[in-house]
């Protein structure tokens, strides 16, 4: 892992965006690394753009403020690609993960996204089948631990499990991790 | 064992306050108010603290209910943010008139308008005449450690006043970061048992609070006598900041200095912003650029003195406010810095550079921008433009 990773997450009211960069920051705790997890605070309401933000270090992070050029971009719901410029500032070399039917092909030639590694996943499917309801997070999650490696996924699932343990049913939970491995089984990579 | 955790600032205080225990928290329980009571109201409904909590109907009787309380003889804390600290001012100079020692967060965010909630100093700024002590933070750890050394400043007899703790809205208060907790014992011990000067409810010793003082009274030598006990919190907030170093590892001074001994330029700059500043220093260090950030921690009582001393070495100072004063030469901070500086030998070329308004996002490029424009003044010995606005849209 590079010394310091910066994720942006793009989603929309409701999505989750804010507690999948918690549950990201939260993993890095329990594997002694420093991060900080900020979502953007604006007019919240449900179905509302929204973006949140997170870094993960192996040395202490002392900035603070937005994160701009991201060398990760997580997109939680496909009809923002038509409204928000996900891509900004996004390091060329950097990872685009997207909740979407679509293959990653079909993603650059729609919206003529120029170099970034694209990689993507149906997380709003997998979410239904798996928790029940169009939450399209913790299957993000997945996506981009498979795509970009910075995190051991099963340290992810188990913290889950333990975080997860205090507020949801057995259920909730169980879906909830079903949906991080399927989705890190089935994202798609260019 | 200390304890590394994953928390938000206004976890991490909430924290703090559930291992001090105060007597008594008022508070407003809806916007502006900020999350610590509401998680604090929750370590009240499960029993984990011994704290009256008593729930009022505004800002302003929450800061009443804290001075009813104080004079009392209990311990008291409370929490607030921009609007709210506004409709409080009346209230805190009572508080601090009276010498009662509350602790309370206030969570920097701009005073609308036009509308908007987000980081900046004008809040901490409309109260920085009202006596209270003011401790600006950094990060979620400095917030949790500056509101445990707080009880101790505020309660000593030298001291006797209201502390006010600011860190920055959102940035810190809603962010999640990495910080250590100490033991809920080690808390307890250092910040020991209240013992109050006086109390309303002693009918052993009947006092009178607050009372009527006219044109022929000691009004102005009271306030004198208030200034003077300010003043001398200085050492007192330097000892509490050493003795917290010793049971956590953590030092505190009255201002922190980074990489100033040998610096040719300077920026001065309180709260989270102080975090980038020293990001940049590195950077520029790195490629030979002799940079330096003194980060301000008590800004009221100010260290002249000291903060003078310790940028008597530099070419070019930057003081960065994240506040107004509309119609004055400069915000807050480089007035107080200026004014500071002009008992030195040598005169040092000082600007203001007024940033982050309304939470406007401080990149590091900006503050490189900052350190360019020093580099220039101190090549040329010539200041071009007193203030400067970092990240205006012009």
């Amino acid at each position: 892992m590079e010394r310091l990773t910066e994720i942006r997450w793009h989603g929309r009211g409701g999505q989750g965006a804010v507690t999948a960069a918690k549950l990201v920051a939260e993993t890095a705790l329990k594997q002694d690394k420093y991060f900080q997890a900020s979502p953007e605070y604006g007019p919240e309401r449900m179905g509302a753009p929204i973006q949140a933000f997170t870094r993960i270090s192996s040395q202490p992070i002392s900035i603070h403020c937005a994160v701009t050029n991201p060398n990760i971009v997580v997109v939680l719901d496909k009809t923002l690609l038509s409204v928000v410029n996900v891509t900004e500032g996004l390091d060329p070399d950097g990872a685009l993960v997207i909740n979407t039917d679509m293959t990653p092909a079909e993603v650059r030639s729609s919206f003529s996204i120029e170099g970034h590694r694209i990689f993507t996943v149906d997380a709003n499917k997998i979410a239904v089948e798996s928790i029940g309801k169009a939450i399209p997070n913790t299957p993000m999650l997945g996506a981009l631990l498979k795509a970009t490696g910075i995190m051991d996924i099963d340290k992810v699932a188990e913290h889950i499990r333990d975080s997860f343990g205090k507020k949801f049913s057995r259920e909730i939970i169980d879906g909830n991790v079903a949906a991080l491995t399927r989705a890190y089984r089935e994202v798609r990579s260019e | 064992m200390p304890k590394t955790v994953a928390l938000t600032g206004n976890s991490a205080c909430a924290q703090a306050m559930r291992q001090i225990n105060p007597d008594v928290v008022a508070a407003y329980p809806i916007t502006p108010q900020t999350t610590i009571v509401e998680e604090f109201s929750t370590f009240v409904a499960k029993g984990l603290v011994d704290t009256e909590y008593v729930t009022v109907e505004s800002e302003h009787s929450a800061m009443s209910a804290c001075v009813g309380a104080s004079a009392a003889g209990s311990r008291v804390m409370t929490t607030t943010s921009s609007q709210g600290l506004a409709l409080m001012w009346e209230v805190l100079y009572i508080a601090s008139a009276l010498r009662l020692p509350i602790v309370m967060h206030n969570v920097n965010r701009t005073l609308s308008g036009p509308i908007n909630i987000h980081c900046d100093h004008q809040d901490s700024m409309g109260a920085r005449d009202s006596g209270w002590i003011q401790i600006f933070c950094e990060d979620a750890q400095e917030a949790y450690d500056t509101t445990i050394q707080a009880i101790r400043i505020a309660e000593d007899n030298r001291v006797r006043l209201p502390v006010m703790i600011c860190f920055d809205g959102f940035i810190i208060s809603h962010a999640i970061d990495r910080l250590d907790l100490l033991d809920d014992e080690v808390v307890k011990k250092f910040v020991g048992d209240f013992e109050p000067l006086i109390s309303l409810l002693d009918t052993e010793k009947p006092v009178t609070v607050g009372p009527f003082d006219g044109l022929y009274g000691y009004f102005f030598e009271f306030r004198r006598a208030q200034e003077l006990a300010t003043l001398g919190s200085l050492p007192v907030i330097a000892e509490v900041g050493k003795e917290f170093g010793e049971v956590s590892g953590r030092h505190y001074g009255l201002f922190e200095p980074y990489k100033l001994e040998d610096a040719e330029l300077a920026v001065v700059v309180m709260g989270s912003t102080a975090g980038t500043a020293k990001f940049v220093v590195d950077q520029l260090r790195e490629n030979g650029v002799a940079a330096g950030v003194l980060k301000i921690r008590s800004y009221r009582p100010f260290p002249a003195r000291e903060i003078a001393e310790a940028l008597s070495g530099v070419k070019a100072i930057a003081a960065m406010d994240r506040s107004l004063a509309p119609g004055a030469i400069g915000a807050p901070v480089f007035q107080e810095i200026r004014s500071a500086l002009y008992d030195n030998s040598a005169r040092v070329p000082v600007i203001d550079y007024i940033y982050g308004l309304g939470g406007r996002d401080v990149p590091p490029a900006h503050i490189e921008k900052v350190f360019s424009h020093l580099a220039q003044i101190a090549k040329s010995g010539k200041i071009d433009q007193v203030v400067n606005y970092l990240g205006l849209k012009e």
